[in-house]
């Protein structure tokens, strides 16, 4: 049967649910990304040049968008801590550059993270899910979710389990999606694609779909523990598959791009992605995100060199 | 999600009352302007008057005529270049011809060769400077003449560079013989790119070439002849006139010119085949099209959009392989034509030399003047017509993004090269019907097809009468792949193994 090349994807969300065969017809009903065409779009995209006052709203908007994250397994309260300060006020150079959208740690440090950043706009995401493997039971995957949100997180980033999906079971991946996210409460939930894993950009497309279609808040496409980490093709398909399910239903899922990005001159890119594939509307910190540990002080360091005309030395930007 | 958490809104639920012909932004939170980022244009210099490349060197036309050649987006005058008459042909065919006896024929393909890389590293090393004087006399996006023509053409004089010593190995007898001097006249919209394609097999096969660009785009071919010099190329091996369609006239019907290449309308195409009949002249024509770009439902709908804008948007349309016509399955129409129209909204309009710029200026007058005929043509014969919200510029040659659908084949806008910015968007059923539509045109340059089906990609290709047919993709071009049409697009091949036959006896 032909596939329908375009618009809206029909469906009824509880039926398809039920099974692996009629949530295949869904996914594998979605448009086929062509592999050498998303590549070339997305090259040409990061030809655009981005300079002056376009430059510096590009860099403030990167630096509201940053999810400033350790995960490591030498974390300790004071990493966090000092993570969240820097967080909170990336920069003291007047005028002051605005705060990180979040930080991003291990369940066990979310309470740390809360108290730091208690009083500031700035968001604690946990990851979860036995992240970044996701090899764990339910049961267990469910618990390191309600503890996490027990102790304060804002922000759950779960990843799915791409062994069941790469195996075709996607009723299985969906059912996981669905019940991280009722454990999620009032929390928001990030899916974690690991797009590096699923390799082609038709998963990347059908995986993006899947958890849009279980309720996810974001979709995001890496743990940064797998290379490939964001790249630009699989970005540019997630973000039209974000944009084509608000035309199907009416509902806008944000996009994390996270692992690698770690210049400025990255971060404008994925900026540019977003703005001429998403659109505007998802220039902002609701419905986009930048996973990174050190692309902070590039983009602080960018914003100095844009408002004085000279680089200013590694040393006057703090590295907490 | 029926049983979804309140927060996250409305779930699954299609919104109703979202009209299909008119696909809606979603209204911008925030709205990013980019700043101008212009290529500086101090790169070049232009001199305030050119003359004619002959015999090594600059010199006036032998009237002392000139005449000026203009920026298209803001219609100021770059500067003066001469008009070269018949005796200016004279004597750059007889420059050639004793360039050819003396220096050039005797000379080892090898030595041929280490010219023509020479030529194609100058290029690359003054590549910015070709890319930004392009942009100003042609009006195309810094962008495309910095990403496309400039790279192509060194590329292409280094693919031929290649073949110079190893002609007898090229499949045309064990010893290939040059023709001897080519007359070769190119089109305005791709003036050094062009150049390249005629210069590189024919000097590479041991021709000498005199070249005619177009009247409206002489400067990049001028700037070419001046890294001949700084090649060290010998004299006579290539010269360079300026004119208009009477210096082309001229030097077509020159009894001297043993080749001629000609790339343009296949309505000066017709006028030169037949001045050359019976003349033993040998002759390729590389002309007009009406290509179709063939969409199944079931291709990758986000690349075949992108492969539609490229394939007509791609430098204003002044492509002779442009995709013109959109064939679209009927069942996905509507869809595809959404996604079309959004996308085209992203489009950035303005000035040639701007980074970020998509669609430059129309090359000149005359074809804004032509491509406003035939639009008004297409809606006057019933096609809707639409184009993106785009403010043009008060100066210069403009012409907005175009979309035509209820277009059918016997409207004039889906038979009629327009060689600007305007897409006709037609309809099929199934593949034959695709085929049958596709073919159903008096040119025969090139096709696109996007399926996700690679055996219907075969079966289609096979049926396809055109030169060049891209699968997934439109308007790739590689020295090494050969390029040329059917019926009206013309004859002879350029690029690859298949482009040195046009410049060999065997």
């Amino acid at each position: 049967m032909a596939r329908p090349a375009a618009g809206p994807v029909e469906f009824d969300v509880t039926d398809i649910a039920t099974s692996d065969a009629a949530l295949r017809q869904v996914l594998h009903g979605l448009p086929g990304v062509d592999q050498v065409g998303a590549a070339e779009r997305a090259a040409a995209l990061a030809t655009r040049s981005i300079k002056k006052d376009a430059k510096l709203r590009a860099l403030d908007m990167a630096i509201s968008m940053v999810d400033l994250t350790t995960l490591e397994g030498a974390d300790t309260p004071g990493k966090v801590r000092a993570m969240c300060a820097k967080a909170r006020q990336p920069d003291v150079e007047p005028p002051p550059a605005p705060p990180a959208a979040a930080v991003c740690v291990y369940p066990d440090l979310v309470a740390v993270a809360r108290d730091a950043v208690a009083g500031s706009s700035v968001k604690v995401a946990a990851v979860a899910t036995a992240f970044p493997s996701g090899r764990a039971s339910l049961a267990v995957k469910l618990a390191d979710v309600e503890d996490a949100v027990r102790a304060g997180a804002d922000e759950i980033d779960m990843v799915i389990d791409r062994g069941a999906f790469l195996a075709g079971r996607y009723g299985q991946v969906y059912a996981e999606l669905a019940a991280v996210r009722d454990a999620c409460g009032n929390a928001h939930l990030k899916v974690i694609l690991e797009t590096g894993e699923l390799v082609t950009l038709d998963n990347v497309a059908r995986a993006s779909w899947l958890a849009m279609m279980a309720g996810a808040d974001f979709i995001k496409t890496s743990t940064g523990k797998v290379t490939p980490a964001a790249t630009l093709p699989v970005a540019l398909v997630m973000l039209g598959a974000v944009r084509d399910f608000e035309q199907a239903a009416g509902r806008r899922v944000g996009v994390k791009v996270a692992g690698g990005i770690r210049t400025a001159k990255d971060a404008i890119r994925y900026l540019v992605l977003v703005n001429e594939t998403a659109g505007p509307a998802w220039l902002t910190p609701d419905l986009f995100r930048i996973g990174a540990s050190t692309l902070l002080n590039d983009l602080l360091m960018q914003r100095s060199k844009q408002r004085t005309g000279r680089y200013a030395g590694a040393d006057y930007f703090t590295i907490d | 999600m029926a049983s979804g958490k309140g927060k996250s809104g409305t779930g699954l639920a299609r919104q109703s009352g979202r009209g299909r012909s008119e696909p809606e932004l979603p209204q911008a939170a925030v709205s990013w302007e980019y700043a101008p980022a212009p290529e500086s244009r101090d790169v070049v210099s232009i001199a305030p008057e050119y003359g004619l490349f002959v015999d090594g060197e600059f010199r006036p036309a032998a009237s002392g005529k000139t005449f000026a050649t203009v920026d298209p987006a803001s219609e100021e005058r770059l500067s003066l270049v001469a008009d070269a008459a018949a005796a200016d042909v004279d004597a750059a065919v007889a420059a050639a011809r004793t360039a050819f006896d003396r220096v050039w024929r005797p000379m080892p393909g090898s030595e041929r060769a280490k010219y023509l890389f020479r030529v194609a590293r100058l290029l690359q090393e003054r590549s910015r400077e070709f890319a930004v004087l392009e942009s100003l006399d042609n009006g195309k996006p810094i962008r495309e003449s910095r990403d496309v023509d400039i790279p192509l053409a060194a590329a292409h004089f280094f693919y031929y560079a290649g073949w110079a010593d190893k002609l007898e190995h090229a499949g045309f007898g064990p010893a290939p013989r040059p023709l001897g001097v080519a007359g070769q006249v190119i089109p305005w919209n791709f003036p050094l790119l062009m150049a390249a394609w005629k210069l590189a097999p024919a000097l590479a096969a041991g021709n000498t070439c005199v070249l005619k660009p177009a009247e409206t785009t002489p400067l990049t071919a001028l700037l070419l002849a001046e890294v001949c010099q700084q090649a060290g190329l010998p004299p006579g091996v290539v010269n360079v006139l300026t004119g208009d369609g009477r210096t082309g006239a001229a030097l077509i019907g020159h009894p001297g010119v043993d080749k001629i290449a000609f790339t343009g309308s296949t309505e000066v195409g017709r006028q030169i085949a037949a001045s050359a009949a019976g003349t033993g002249k040998k002759v390729t024509l590389e002309l007009g099209g009406k290509a179709a770009n063939i969409v199944f439902d079931d291709a990758p709908v986000e690349q075949a959009v992108e492969g539609i804008v490229s394939g007509i948007f791609f430098n204003q349309g002044h492509v002779c392989c442009a995709g013109s016509r959109l064939l679209v399955q009927e069942s996905v129409a509507d869809a595809v034509v959404d996604r079309l129209r959004r996308r085209l909204t992203m489009l950035r309009l303005g000035d040639p030399l701007d980074k970020n710029t998509d669609i430059g200026a129309i090359n000149s007058r005359q074809q804004l003047d032509k491509i406003t005929e035939l639009s008004a043509a297409g809606e006057a014969e019933g096609a809707q017509r639409w184009s993106p919200p785009c403010r043009l510029p008060d100066k210069g040659y403009w012409f907005a993004p175009t979309l035509f659908t209820g277009v059918s084949q016997s409207h004039r806008i889906a038979r009629e090269e327009i060689f600007g910015p305007v897409l006709s968007v037609l309809t099929f059923r199934t593949p034959a019907e695709a085929v049958a539509k596709a073919n159903n045109t008096p040119y025969g340059l090139s096709a696109g097809i996007w399926t996700e089906k690679g055996s219907r990609i075969l079966w289609m290709a096979q049926r396809m009468r055109a030169g060049v047919v891209w699968a997934n993709t439109y308007n790739r071009f590689d020295p090494a792949s050969p390029f040329g049409g059917y019926q009206e697009s013309g004859y002879g091949r350029e690029g690859g193994r298949h482009g040195l036959a046009a410049y060999l006896s065997a």
